[in-house]
């Protein structure tokens, strides 16, 4: 057993008596109560539990909490502004409203706005390639890929 | 017999109520509404409305005790106009992403003339007694509450008015109602909802059925598109769903079963686990033998999730398999098609008209051999429940499609009575027919009595997920049919092989509804049965029977229409005939009528006969059911290594009015992802009773970029009432690209999925 020292959303957090190999999506999950990052595989399959480490998109099942240790852990609840104001990708999942169950959707917006962050203009061939990660059992690639140009043409205005 | 197939048969005739009350086809509650237990007013604390309407006379006194307490105020569904103006719906059916949270209330809120941006929505409690029917399945939800909930926002509205009419000493015939406001033309006055819910809620409840509905040329909210209410919930990641449940004091709990269905556990390594890291107990769960509640097995429970997800690897069981399922996929090929080979199978589902003569005196007859495999439901949020025992009574937060029966199954398990469990119902991670099993609910009951009435989550992995399902079952149909020597359809035959749990009657889902298309449409027609015994569980499976049936049906239809030298259009239109309803003639009927609009419409969309390149084709397929008329054309190209492209997918569906146009386009795109996944890529395989598939890599499900067609839906919003849009749309999909893989290649796909063809996606 181990303590781990993270940075999730900004906010420097201390996990005491953890198993150093405790998946990241377990400690956040379970030890730091932030639901929102989803469990679906546990094989780096699905995409459900997709966060940022350092700004890139990762499977948190398949990073050992002990090895997130330093970088910076962003999740689904640390995508808006402190202060609620939605980041563009959620406002845009909201208003072509591509969730269905939902589930998935957090891993989807993660792997969005990592995508965006790094190309604010990407292709079908670009989402293609980045969200291929994500499983969506309901099938609402369409919206999703919708959602993704609307959010980039937004980025664009704003400059 | 033994007990196990005791439990085994409890459990078969389980699935079969559920499904047959999902699939019923008498709306569950307008029948038995009075005008004394409709409606009940109370005022609130606050000076507001709160209108509560339900069904039957114990509801009745139990939501008017309830109101008595205002605090645990439960009728069956209500509406509450508060003197701010907020008016709040409760949705009394579970979200699993069929969008139901959004569109039951906008059903109410538009006889209500609600501002819809004031409305708040929340999920109902679960009580069937006070809520009647709370299960989503069958795509029944619709249809099964149209009126009732009509009803009660026009009810709402005419009590809005009376207070105003009294208030100005008017006639209410001279009101209007727009956006939770009451509105007096000649006198150019209006009155907002909140300042007359306190005048309202002391008037006399009128009869629901003297209140007027809407026409429908008067919708201001039906018929639009409204965004998921629980959209912004869901991008924020609240915790929202069965999975994200904690209890203080909880532990998280694993459960290990025999991937055999129906092996009892023999020992374990139990002293082992017990010295793990972070785990707490382990023990022997022994079951009742039932699949849809508990199977025996060993509970593991540790202080995190991954704790107990580690010590499940160090679990070592030896299992007694003695009554356990040894089925095997290759051994049930083989015997299937061995049957196939006969004409007829022993059991007789319909037979009209003299089939074998008029084969025998046909101008051309066609033979095949149609198979699809098992395939599991696998929603993203593996299955899950947090229950806490107290005592004799159970609370749990689950996420389950049938949270009413779950009830019943919970209380059996623990042998406490019915009114001692309660459930609270999460949003649902993707249903698909899984969750109107009740298993895990069970399981995570039993568990958290055994471990001494403590609260657990149990969390089953996706490896449980996959190997512990009610899967699709497979299908084999060995068809001939006929047409005479004008291209008319004259003979149908299908000797369909299924599979059976007592050797009499098909397994869960794996029956053939004795309406299902072509019957009564063709005058010779005849579908037997073979049945082959099947120890592992099946149940429904989006759009039950017809997912598998309508692959093999349509496509047998098309192979008859190019036998015949026909155009497929012009065929379908030829056998469905005169306009008219089919039995039961009821709006849960096939109508040749809707079928030939649908059929139509679809075709004229999709550019039906365009002159195609080489390698090219369309294909066209329609199919009825769960009261939903609906055609679909496919454009693929196809080369000569099998690569396939699918262009696009054409959808067109008469299921009456549409509630929530978004939601509506949302199910049949994600219909025919759903569809083309699954007759692309899925199979379930068993051997030696054990699923052979256990996560995603080997159940590849499709992704984004993994050539996702262009997909085009209309709506005939024809004038019958509306019915549900979750699974009509998916049965066409499969047969319309295999159809179209027959226009563009001339290759007959007889076989699912695709990759055992050797096709591959471009």
């Amino acid at each position: 057993m181990a303590t781990v020292r993270l940075n999730v959303n900004g906010q420097n957090r201390v996990i005491e008596d953890v198993d150093a190999q405790t998946p990241l999506l377990w400690v956040l999950r379970d030890s730091l109560g932030l639901v929102g990052t989803k469990y679906g595989c546990g094989v780096a399959q699905c995409g459900a539990c997709t966060v940022h480490m350092n700004g890139n998109p990762v499977r948190s099942c398949q990073i050992p909490a002990a090895a997130a240790s330093g970088a910076a852990i962003t999740t689904v609840e640390g995508l808006a502004k402190a202060d609620g104001t939605l980041h563009v990708v959620q406002q845009a999942w909201m208003d072509h409203d591509v969730p269905q169950c939902g589930y998935c959707q957090a891993g989807q917006m993660m792997s969005a706005s990592a995508l965006l962050a790094q190309n604010p203009k990407p292709t079908d061939a670009d989402i293609d390639a980045a969200m291929a990660g994500n499983l969506c059992r309901c099938g609402t690639y369409h919206r999703i890929r919708k959602a993704i140009h609307s959010a980039a043409e937004k980025l664009q205005k704003r400059g | 017999m033994n007990t196990v197939t005791e439990g085994r048969l409890a459990a078969e005739r389980h699935v079969l109520e559920i499904l047959s009350a999902a699939e019923a086809q008498v709306p569950a509650t307008a029948a038995t509404f009075s005008r004394r237990s409709f409606l009940k007013v109370t005022g609130l604390a606050s000076g507001g409305l709160v209108l509560a309407f339900w069904m039957g006379d114990e509801a009745t006194a139990v939501a008017a005790e309830a109101a008595g307490g205002a605090k645990s105020f439960a009728p069956n569904a209500f509406l509450q106009i508060a003197a701010d103006g907020t008016i709040t719906i409760l949705s009394k059916g579970p979200e699993i992403g069929q969008g139901i949270k959004t569109a039951f209330p906008m059903i109410i809120a538009e006889e209500l003339d609600a501002d819809w941006s004031k409305v708040k929505i929340e999920q109902a409690p679960i009580n069937p007694k006070v809520f009647g029917r709370q299960s989503a399945g069958g795509s029944r939800s619709i249809p099964t509450s149209w009126d009732q909930l009509r009803q009660a926002g026009a009810v709402g509205r005419a009590m809005l008015v009376s207070a105003a009419a009294a208030e100005w000493k008017v006639p209410a015939t001279e009101l209007t109602t727009e956006k939770s406001f009451v509105i007096h033309k000649a006198s150019g006055r209006k009155l907002a909802y909140g300042a007359l819910a306190a005048k309202a809620a002391a008037l006399p409840v009128p009869d629901a059925k003297s209140v007027s509905l809407k026409e429908r040329k008067d919708y201001k909210i039906i018929g639009t598109s409204i965004h998921g209410v629980d959209n912004r919930k869901v991008v924020t990641g609240a915790p929202l769903f069965g999975i994200d449940q904690t209890l203080p004091g909880m532990l998280y709990a694993v459960y290990e079963k025999c991937p055999a269905t129906g092996g009892k556990v023999k020992e374990a390594n139990l002293d082992q686990i017990l010295k793990l890291p972070g785990v707490k107990q382990a023990f022997i769960v022994e079951g009742n033998g039932r699949t849809t509640e508990v199977m025996p097995g060993v509970a593991i429970l540790a202080t995190t999730t991954w704790g107990a997800f580690s010590a499940k690897r160090q679990l070592r069981v030896v299992w007694d398999e003695t009554n356990a399922a040894t089925d095997s996929s290759n051994e049930i090929l083989a015997k299937a098609q061995e049957l196939g080979k006969l004409a007829q199978g022993p059991g007789v589902v319909r037979a009209d008209g003299d089939v074998d003569k008029a084969l025998a005196t046909a101008a051309k007859q066609v033979e095949a051999f149609y198979s699809y495999p098992f395939v599991s439901h696998s929603p993203l949020e593996p299955m899950n429940t947090t229950a806490w025992v107290k005592g004799d009574t159970v609370e749990l937060w689950s996420p389950t499609q049938t949270p009413d029966p779950a009830l019943g199954l919970v209380a059996n398990t623990l042998g406490i009575p019915v009114d001692n469990v309660k459930i609270n119902q999460t949003r649902v991670g993707g249903g698909f027919g899984r969750r109107l099993m009740n298993d895990y609910a069970c399981e995570a009951a039993q568990i958290s009595k055994q471990a001494g009435g403590i609260p657990v989550k149990l969390q089953w992995t996706r490896e449980d997920d996959m190997t512990h399902d009610f899967y699709r079952p497979a299908g084999f149909h060995s068809f001939k049919g006929a047409v005479d020597g004008y291209g008319k359809l004259t003979a149908w035959a299908n000797h369909f092989i299924t599979f059976t749990v007592d050797g009499k009657v098909p397994s869960n889902s794996a029956n053939y509804p004795a309406d299902e298309f072509p019957a009564m449409l063709v005058p010779n027609y005849r579908v037997t049965q073979s049945l082959l015994q099947l120890g592992t569980p099946t149940g429904p499976w989006r759009a039950p029977r017809s997912n598998g049936i309508a692959f093999a049906v349509q496509s047998f239809l098309h192979e008859l229409s190019a036998a015949a030298g026909r155009d497929h259009l012009e065929f379908l239109i030829d056998v469905m005939g005169e306009p008219r309803w089919l039995e039961p003639r009821t709006e849960f009927a096939l109508n040749t009528e809707r079928a030939i609009a649908v059929i139509k419409l679809a075709a004229e969309k999709a550019g039906w006969g365009r002159k195609l390149p080489e390698g090219r084709g369309m294909g066209l397929a329609f199919h009825f059911s769960h009261a939903g008329h609906f055609a679909e054309v496919a454009e693929v190209s196809v080369d000569r290594a099998k690569r396939l492209t699918v262009h696009q997918v054409t959808v067109v569906g008469d299921i009456g009015p549409i509630i929530n146009m978004s939601g509506s386009l949302a199910q049949c795109e994600g219909a025919v992802i759903d569809g083309l996944s699954t007759m692309f890529g899925l199979e379930i395989t068993i051997e030696a009773g054990r699923v052979q598939q256990s996560n995603y890599d080997r159940y590849p499900i499709l992704r984004q970029g993994m050539h996702i067609p262009k997909i085009e839906s209309h709506f005939i919003q024809s004038a019958y009432p509306p019915t549900g849009i979750g699974e009509p749309s998916l049965p066409p999909v499969a047969p319309a690209i295999c159809n179209a893989i027959f226009a563009a290649s001339g290759q007959r796909v007889r076989t699912l999925p695709l990759v055992k063809s050797g096709y591959t996606l471009a």
